[in-house]
């Protein structure tokens, strides 16, 4: 009997010199589930092919079929370690298409939020590149901050994670002086913690020597592959969608854009920390100027929308009226003015892009997500290329790639 | 309560409510680049049809954002055009993805481009149409590595064939897969159907029709 008869081997692989290795779609390392398979010659990378889709939910079909304010919790799910940046997009987006005008409060605070999300997400992107790089300690240290952060969120709308935060046109409740006293004491407190984790890491001998070189990318190409956010601005590229298209009042804010040169994990390590500064100075002034509003001002926190905003429960009890336009917005019954847009905010790894498309129906007639994760992952084979095994796990974690919204 | 529909829809929807001067001038400084710059929708427009003439068409500006369409065949050479033009550098894809629209018969299936000139900040849309029957489209993989995956995604949920494309295959949904799930031919699930025996799940069907709940 013939070997074939027992092993059935696909052509050319007894010759072949160099391992294939999963790695992924669950591993540790991969943060997510996706999945890399990477052909090794001894510990070099000859190609790596990456394979995406396992946790797709068809968010973009299911949002053909629902009323917009039910497509909010879509959009948490996308890049969850930030959801109140994309709830807040997927706000802007329907204000755009409604012409609703939100308040400046409205906008402030909102700010506020999404600089709150940043910080966090960048907070988990950079200690997740310490754990990875065989640093531990940064990530259990700036844990308890994000815990902080989460904490204010759940003040504000009641959740941690998967915020569903927000309606169109505003908040759905005031932010609550709790909400204030926790803001006030992570200003008070983070500048600390983010400048003992910079200790810890920026000049480490150790996660210098592998971070530095590990997954480069020039300007150029960082464009062509479709490169935002702070991935791109670590190439060298100062574009930021918060400056570039102002959304949400950011032209009233001073901050600056923190960009990098070669594009390896180093700096893009050092954009994001800096990210993290700039965010503290937004959300100073955005405090501030919310302080600054008195009386009647100080309780504004929605649009006066009422064919899309939510009445306030207490009236859905009381007036005809309000009970009316809470019952056709909960069942849908409100139909959307046709039109075609698109909007964009900088969210935590780039710019989330919505492209909503509506035919004056009471849902989107097309909803596509630009996720900017799922249009950078691209490149990953060409930055591992020739690199060492371990430097595509770093690579992978400092690209802060998130499963959720790669596969939407 | 006052009835606020929206009647009308200009480009501005997050416009400048309060009037603080020191807001204005903050203002002022963050669009006088725009201001400066030459490039304007107006611009783009002219030069698309000096060079292309009247295969260039239905130009419209929904919400800013100058939009327009072309016959399918000639998308790379637009593509091109806009990336390789000294006054217009439209050099980043930002999205690409599709629509299907059933009612038009021979162009049901449109491909939309999102396109950013970063250096002048001036976004643009473009569109080009295909019969579901036999959708072509060139590739524009040459032109920007990023439209590798996002044309692979329109290819899984839409059937979009990518002439000239690398690797066109599957990338979210199973490779087995043997339907495009967007189209409009596969709605969702109506909420309302009765036809289902679903009373385990606290919806109508036949159990409940005999009084069984």
């Amino acid at each position: 009997m013939s070997i074939e008869h027992h092993i059935k081997l696909p052509e050319g692989s007894i010759e072949k010199t160099t391992t294939t290795l999963n790695l992924g779609p669950t591993h540790p390392a991969t943060h997510g589930v996706f999945q890399n398979i990477l052909e090794l010659d001894g510990e070099r990378i000859v190609s790596a092919e990456q394979t995406v889709g396992y946790i797709h939910r068809a968010f973009e079909k299911i949002a053909e079929r629902r009323p917009l304010y039910q497509i909010t919790t879509l959009t948490d799910r996308l890049n969850y370690c930030s959801s109140p940046i994309n709830n807040m997009g997927w706000h802007l987006t329907c204000e755009k298409l409604l012409g609703v005008k939100t308040p400046k409060r409205v906008d402030y605070l909102r700010v506020i939020i999404m600089e709150l999300s940043r910080i966090s997400d960048h907070l988990i992107c950079n200690s997740v590149v310490g754990v990875d790089s065989g640093a531990f300690t940064g990530f259990l240290y700036v844990m308890q901050y994000r815990e902080l952060i989460y904490e204010i969120y759940e003040e504000i709308c009641g959740s941690r994670l998967t915020t569903n935060m927000g309606r169109i046109g505003g908040f759905e409740r005031n932010f609550t002086n709790a909400a204030f006293e926790k803001i006030e004491k992570f200003l008070a407190e983070y500048p600390a913690v983010l400048k003992e984790f910079e200790n810890l890491f920026n000049r480490n001998r150790i996660f210098m020597e592998r971070t530095i070189g590990a997954g480069p990318i020039s300007a150029e190409r960082a464009l062509n592959y479709g490169f935002t956010g702070p991935n791109l601005r670590a190439a060298g590229v100062d574009y930021d969608v918060r400056v570039h298209t102002p959304y949400s009042s950011y032209e009233d804010f001073e901050f600056t854009i923190p960009v990098g040169s070669t594009g390896d994990c180093y700096d893009r390590f050092l954009v994001r920390n800096q990210e993290m500064w700039q965010s503290l100075r937004i959300i100073e002034q955005a405090y501030r100027k919310v302080q600054e509003f008195k009386g009647a001002d100080a309780d504004v926190y929605h649009a006066d929308a009422p064919a899309y905003y939510l009445p306030e429960k207490k009236d859905v009890y009381t007036k005809m009226e309000a009970l009316i336009w809470h019952f056709k917005i909960v069942m849908g019954e409100t139909d959307i003015p046709p039109g075609e847009v698109y909007q964009s905010v900088e969210g935590g790894n780039g710019e989330l892009g919505f492209y909503l498309i509506s035919d004056g129906g009471r849902s989107p007639y097309r909803l596509h997500f630009r996720r900017p994760c799922f249009i950078y992952y691209q490149a990953y084979s060409e930055l591992t290329k020739g690199a060492m095994l371990s430097d595509a796990i770093i690579v992978m974690s400092s690209l802060n790639l998130i499963a959720g919204e790669m596969d939407a | 309560m006052s009835e606020t529909q929206p009647k009308e829809h200009s480009g501005e929807a997050s416009g400048i409510g309060n009037q603080d001067p020191a807001l204005q001038r903050g203002k002022a400084r963050w669009t006088a680049g725009e201001q400066q710059g030459l490039l304007n929708n107006q611009t783009i427009k002219e030069r698309l049809i000096a060079k292309f003439g009247d295969q260039v068409a239905h130009f419209e500006e929904p919400y800013g954002m100058l939009t327009f369409e072309a016959p399918r065949e000639l998308n790379l050479k637009i593509l091109q055009f806009l990336f390789d033009d000294e006054q217009l550098r439209f050099q980043f894809l930002t999205d690409l993805c599709a629509v299907h629209y059933p009612g038009q018969a021979g162009r049901e299936l449109a491909v939309v481009y999102h396109l950013h000139n970063l250096v002048d900040n001036v976004r643009l849309r473009f569109k080009i149409y295909a019969p579901i029957a036999q959708p072509d489209v060139f590739t524009v993989t040459a032109l920007y590595e990023s439209a590798n995956w996002m044309e692979r995604e329109t290819f899984d949920f839409f059937g979009v064939n990518f002439v000239g494309h690398p690797n066109l295959k599957r990338i979210l949904n199973v490779d087995e897969m043997e339907y495009f799930p967007m189209r409009k031919e596969f709605p969702m699930e109506d909420q309302t159907r009765i036809d289902k025996d679903d009373a385990m799940f606290g919806r109508g069907g036949p159990r409940n029709e005999e009084g069984i709940q």
